[in-house]
């Protein structure tokens, strides 16, 4: 009896701790060499996402700005800050900024971005309110369970096109109807996107 | 104590073979047995055992010193945390942006850049895939006049050699290491010393040129110093050819042949489909003649061969006789007495009815017909061949005639021995060596590396640091091709630009560079060296715009060579060599199929890779015909000394069915002393018994047994398949009288609906993918196996593995014998994964990780795969591969480079296989989602079909009607490989048709 018990809370401690911040990194704030607003930036200042996220739209991978993107304001602003002395010395030196990943996939995930943009994925269904994080942190698991949830029905997740790179689209109370007239308008191949040959190669 | 069996097995040996029993037993078969290899013939036991195992015995079994309760000892802890690898966090990874993006680069796309790759001096256009500023992969170039689109073996493994970790990294000087500065210094000092007596003493040693830049840079060299040499040896040498156009035309030409045109070939010891500057094109011409389609009154062309040794092309050949080197001349003589043709004397005996109807054949396709000599032969049998040509109406039809493509076209053989005189009696002070490898592949009775010794300034520029190097006071690191800027002419006179795709790993020069180094200061940068020269040929106005032009398409537009009408000298031939006496063993030197001369030695990927037909691999082998092996009771494996001309070398032997019955083949390019290591200690070196006098082949070759053996790696005795008609094969006036006679081959298919699955159950209504592979047109290149090798990051696993049958490539040629075992017809057939619908694998599979998506490719997850190996013991077709070991450990960052980022690297555990490039079909079909279309038919090349020469395989979309694989499916030559086992692969195959000439019963 006492050894059932054991084995189950032992259970049970594994999984709180599996499905814990700890482990998912969700809302954990990852360290960097510069503490990067997106908050800032993007709420703040009102820059698009793909002015650092350059290759978002035809690229598997969303780019991550070289020095250069930030020295293009960083050169005239803040020219002193302490803060911005890694971005200074990167464009001195020539040696870019070692970033740490905050959303990664294991490498055995071939994730494209330019599709789930192309099929009108906003950038906020998965990497949550970018826009109000003073510092960056990885808003979902990303786990496999969670990307089935929308490659099966997309059409929970699906907006127009032109509301991709929209901070503040709210899904409208009919979000399953205009999800599945967007599905059908966009040629979302749900049939192929539950297939395991979607994702890994 | 010995507990390993399968060492045991090695060093007892394979069971002796009967050949005398096996001969008898194909007899009886009456001629139309297929079979694979003789030990399936033989029954023998070892071989029934193999049958029913996949992997040999013993192959997975413990062979360490370390004892199994030991291991559970030393594994226990972590046996105890193993359930508990999944909890812990994923580890943070870096993500490194750049400093300044290069603004033509999307960071995850590829690009893709046309250059050249220097073969034999000659150039094949390639266009080359950059990832993030790295080559991972080669195809060919379709605009380019050799390539048409497509990669030999050697063009595909070349990526490879860029990162290869045994490289030559430093300029040095007497073996220490130095600098570009001090080397220049240094040259300008001795060439104004030597240009005071005109450069008499200076020479200058290249393999063959076809470079415009390289060629007039050396002119410059000569006319500053006018005394100075310059001498050319490539040892695939083709001086044969080369002295062929001055007897019979008297002029250097350059013969170019046109297949597509020919009704009928006759190929004599040529191997034209490989060994060729021209090869790819020729496969490709020769595979759209050798096509047919559906109706009664197909056609095809038709080959007859006579070689020594089976190669590529004579496999192909309707006709094939397996005759000495050394007597192919006497059958030329014969044909063209046969054909009326000048004052040639009519001779008889031997193959006369093969003569016959060669001769017979190609007066009927006057016109259209060409007659055709390999590099092996002498002079005289090219003149004949020219004159035949001539008679025959097919020069200026099929056989056109331009000047040399060469820079400076002169007998190599002849200029390395005046050189090496030179060198030997000390009257050469400076000796600059640009690539090559002399000192193992020059002919032994020159003492190349005697001589070298007596030359006290010795510059070799290489990739790679070889026997030849050691030799040498200075040498500097040579850019790979493809970090070059430079240029090189095909083999119909188009120039391409070489431009590099990455900066030196090494801060490798080219030769550019080099020779500037001796001839001018301050020296010029490659692409300066280049650009000056194209400039000044002013081949267009605006130099710059078609600069980029030809940047862009890989070639410079224009300059192929005009057709010259060169004069032909009819007067009788003369006698080139006289013809082997007696039973005397003649002994023939060949290009080995996958390291050519020895310049590739230490590629991996191509020491792995089987050879054709042979199926050996990592090793060379002394290649010996049936007949002798069974009069001198040998075995494969069995080391002979080979003693030619008072030298002695000891080899394993290699039965080769179809081989001419007195001559003995050994391959150039293993058993180099000097080379990395992958090469090291692999095979022995054909190049010390080779002399300046019997280049290809000669006769008086002694073998002696020594009653050692050698275990040889072959691939193809593992993967073995009983008796079935996993090759359909037949004549075309079967076809024609029965398009569908290779139904009648198969076996009975049980009812569509005897499966675990339910039938009709899913409909692929999207796209449907499959696969269509034409045996007609395949040559057996492996160009294939390799294109796939580098795409799908497949590692090489060394000659211990693949012995213990743990080769790892996705897609293999198999060979089969069709006939006799002394002179068999061969087919070659490409097997990838069939992509079966009734997956045989996917049912097994524990834990889910083999599926087949929703359009038909069957699925392998690695992240789920857990080893049980069950799906590979369940596939009829054994085309799964699994890894065993680790077979990717310890790359250096260098090696890492070349893996393509598309596709997983796979670790240890994991089982995997031929994928249809899923990576490709998921690029595509972003592409396609993002501009909202279909995807185009075509629109997917798998690699193995991007390589193909002769464009055997095709992939597409079955439910697409007009799509290229849909129609050749639909073909009554269509076939799947063990369909009655009902697995509906999505691989099929077209049957193999042989053209055979009525009047000869072959």
């Amino acid at each position: 009896m006492c050894a059932a018990l054991a084995v189950v809370g032992a259970g049970w401690i594994t999984d709180a701790v599996f499905w814990s911040p700890y482990t998912t990194w969700v809302r954990v704030p990852r360290e960097q060499p510069v503490p990067f607003s997106h908050k800032h930036h993007v709420q703040g200042l009102g820059i698009d996402c793909r002015y650092c996220h350059t290759s978002v739209e035809t690229s598997h991978y969303a780019g991550l700005p070289p020095t250069e993107t930030c020295m293009t304001c960083h050169s005239q602003l803040w020219t002193q800050a302490a803060l911005l002395k890694p971005v200074r010395d990167s464009m001195a030196t020539g040696i870019p900024i070692q970033w740490n990943r905050v959303n990664d996939l294991p490498d055995f995930v071939y994730f494209d971005h330019s599709i789930h943009v192309n099929k009108g994925i906003g950038c906020v269904s998965c990497h949550g309110q970018v826009d109000e994080m003073p510092l960056t942190w990885k808003e979902n698991t990303l786990y496999m369970k969670w990307c089935l949830e929308c490659h099966c029905a997309p059409q929970s997740e699906i907006r127009p096109r032109e509301e991709v790179f929209n901070m503040d689209w709210q899904k409208p109370a009919d979000q399953a109807q205009l999800g599945a007239q967007l599905v059908a308008k966009y040629h979302v191949q749900i049939a192929h996107i539950e297939n395991c040959s979607a994702c890994h190669r | 104590m010995n507990c390993d069996p399968y060492k045991k097995r090695m060093e007892e040996g394979a069971p002796r073979l009967d050949l005398g029993q096996i001969r008898a037993r194909l007899e009886e078969a009456g001629g139309k047995r297929r079979w694979r290899s003789l030990e399936e013939i033989a029954g023998t036991e070892g071989f029934q055992d193999r049958l029913e195992r996949e992997f040999p015995r013993g192959s997975s079994e413990w062979n360490d010193e370390i004892s199994r309760r030991h291991f559970v000892q030393i594994m226990g802890a972590s046996f105890a945390l193993a359930g508990l690898s999944a909890c812990t966090k994923q580890p943070v990874e870096k993500i490194v942006p750049y400093v300044k993006q290069p603004p033509e680069m999307t960071p995850g796309k590829p690009l893709y850049f046309a250059t050249a790759m220097p073969f034999g001096g000659y150039g094949l256009g390639v266009i080359a895939t950059s990832r993030e500023g790295r080559p991972t992969k080669i195809e060919g170039n379709p605009d380019h006049p050799a390539s048409l689109g497509a990669t030999n073996v050697l063009g595909q493994a070349s990526v490879l050699d860029l990162y290869d970790p045994d490289r030559a990294q430093t300029i040095l000087h007497g073996g220490e290491p130095s600098d570009w500065e001090t080397f220049l210094t240094v040259m300008n000092d001795t060439m104004a010393r030597q240009g005071m007596d005109r450069g008499a003493k200076v020479r200058i040693l290249t393999q063959t040129v076809t470079s415009p830049t390289l060629v007039a840079q050396l002119q410059a060299f000569l006319t500053l110093y006018p005394s100075a040499k310059w001498s050319q040896w490539e040892p695939i040498c083709r001086d044969n050819i080369r002295e062929a156009g001055r007897l019979a035309f008297g002029q250097y030409i350059e013969s170019q042949y046109h297949f597509d045109k020919a009704d009928v070939i006759v190929a004599l010891d040529s191997d034209f489909l490989f060994s060729h500057p021209a090869s790819l094109r020729h496969a490709r011409q020769f595979a759209d003649r050798r096509r047919v389609k559906a109706g009664g009154n197909a056609t095809m062309n038709r080959m007859y061969a006579a070689e020594p040794t089976p190669s590529l092309t004579g496999v192909m050949a309707d006709h094939r006789i397996a005759v000495a080197g050394g007597e192919i001349e006497r059958l030329a003589r014969a044909l063209v007495a046969a054909l009326g043709v000048g004052g040639n004397q009519a001779q008889g005996g031997e193959h006369a009815d093969w003569i016959r109807a060669a001769a017979g054949d190609l007066q009927q396709h006057r016109g259209r017909c060409i007659v055709v000599a390999g590099e092996g032969q002498p002079p005289a049998v090219h003149a004949l061949a020219h004159q035949m040509n001539a008679a025959l109406g097919a020069a200026g039809q099929t056989v056109t005639y331009t000047g040399s493509v060469e820079g400076s076209p002169l007998n190599q053989v002849e200029s390395l021995r005046e050189l090496t005189g030179e060198m030997q009696a000390g009257a050469v002070d400076l000796l600059v060596m640009i690539g090559g490898n002399p000192v193992y592949d020059a002919p032994t009775d020159l003492n190349f590396g005697a001589a070298l010794e007596k030359v006290a300034t010795c510059v070799r520029i290489g990739v790679d640091e070889n026997e030849t190097s050691r030799y040498c006071h200075w040498h500097i690191p040579a850019a790979h091709y493809l970090e070059s800027w430079s240029d090189v002419r095909a083999f119909d006179g188009t120039a391409s630009i070489v431009q590099p795709l990455i900066e030196p790993l090494y801060e490798g020069k080219t030769a550019h560079e080099l020779i500037d180094a001796i001839t001018r200061q301050p020296s010029r940068e490659s692409y300066n060296i280049v650009w000056e020269f194209w400039n000044s040929q002013k081949l267009s106005p605006d130099f710059d715009k078609s600069w980029r032009q030809a940047l862009s398409d890989g070639v410079l537009p224009n300059t192929a060579f005009p057709a010259a009408t060169p004069v032909l000298n009819n007067a009788p031939v003369p006698e080139g060599q006289p013809s082997q006496e007696g039973n005397s063993l003649e002994l023939v030197f060949r290009p080995d199929p996958t390291v050519w001369d020895g310049s590739y030695n230490n590629n991996g990927w191509l020491q792995e890779l089987a050879k054709p037909i042979t199926k050996l691999t990592w090793d060379n082998a002394a290649l010996i015909s049936t007949k002798l092996a069974e009069r001198e009771q040998l075995q494969d494996g069995d080391v002979v000394e080979l003693r030619f001309r008072n030298r002695t070398v000891k080899a394993p032997v290699c039965i080769m069915p179809g081989q001419a019955e007195n001559s003995v083949t050994v391959h150039l390019g293993y058993g180099r002393e000097r080379t990395g290591r992958v090469g090291k200690g692999g095979g022995f070196s054909a190049c010390a018994l080779r002399t300046s006098d019997a280049l290809w082949h000669g006769n008086g070759l002694e073998i002696k047994k020594t009653g050692e053996s050698q275990a040889l790696s072959f691939t193809q005795k593992h993967h073995n398949m009983e008796g079935r008609d996993i090759i359909r094969e037949g004549t075309l006036a079967e076809f024609n009288a029965n398009p569908r006679f290779a139904d009648a081959l198969a076996e009975p298919r049980p009812p569509l609906d005897e499966t675990m699955y339910k039938p009709g159950e899913f409909k692929y209504e999207g796209y449907k993918w499959g696969m269509s592979i034409d045996l007609n047109v395949c040559i057996g290149c492996n160009a294939c196996t390799i294109a796939c090798q580098a795409e799908n990051n497949i590692p090489v696993v060394g000659r211990d593995q693949v012995a213990r049958g743990r080769d790892m490539q996705w897609i293999r040629v198999d060979s089969y014998f069709v006939g006799g075992v002394d002179a068999p017809e061969i087919d070659h057939q490409p097997v990838p994964c069939m992509h079966c619908e009734n997956a045989p694998c996917e049912l097994v599979c524990p834990v889910g990780a083999t599926v087949t998506d929703d359009e038909g490719i069957n699925v392998q997850v690695y992240n789920r795969c857990i080893g049980t190996r069950y799906c590979s013991n369940n596939c009829p077709y054994k085309v799964r591969r699994f890894n065993f070991l680790e077979f990717n450990a310890g790359m250096t960052d260098v090696q890492k480079m070349v893996k393509n980022p598309d596709v997983t690297v796979r670790s240890r555990g994991v089982m995997e296989k031929c994928t249809y490039c899923t990576q490709r079909i998921s690029a595509a079909r972003i592409q396609a989602e993002e501009e909202d279309r279909k995807i185009r038919d075509g629109e997917i090349v798998t690699a193995c079909q991007a390589a193909c020469p002769a464009g055997a395989i095709v992939f597409g979309n079955l439910n697409d009607g007009s799509s290229q694989v849909s129609r050749l499916k639909a073909q009554p030559l269509d076939y799947w490989m063990l369909g009655e086992l009902n697995t509906r692969p999505r691989t099929s195959y077209l049957a193999k048709l042989r053209n055979p000439n009525p009047e000869l019963h072959a």
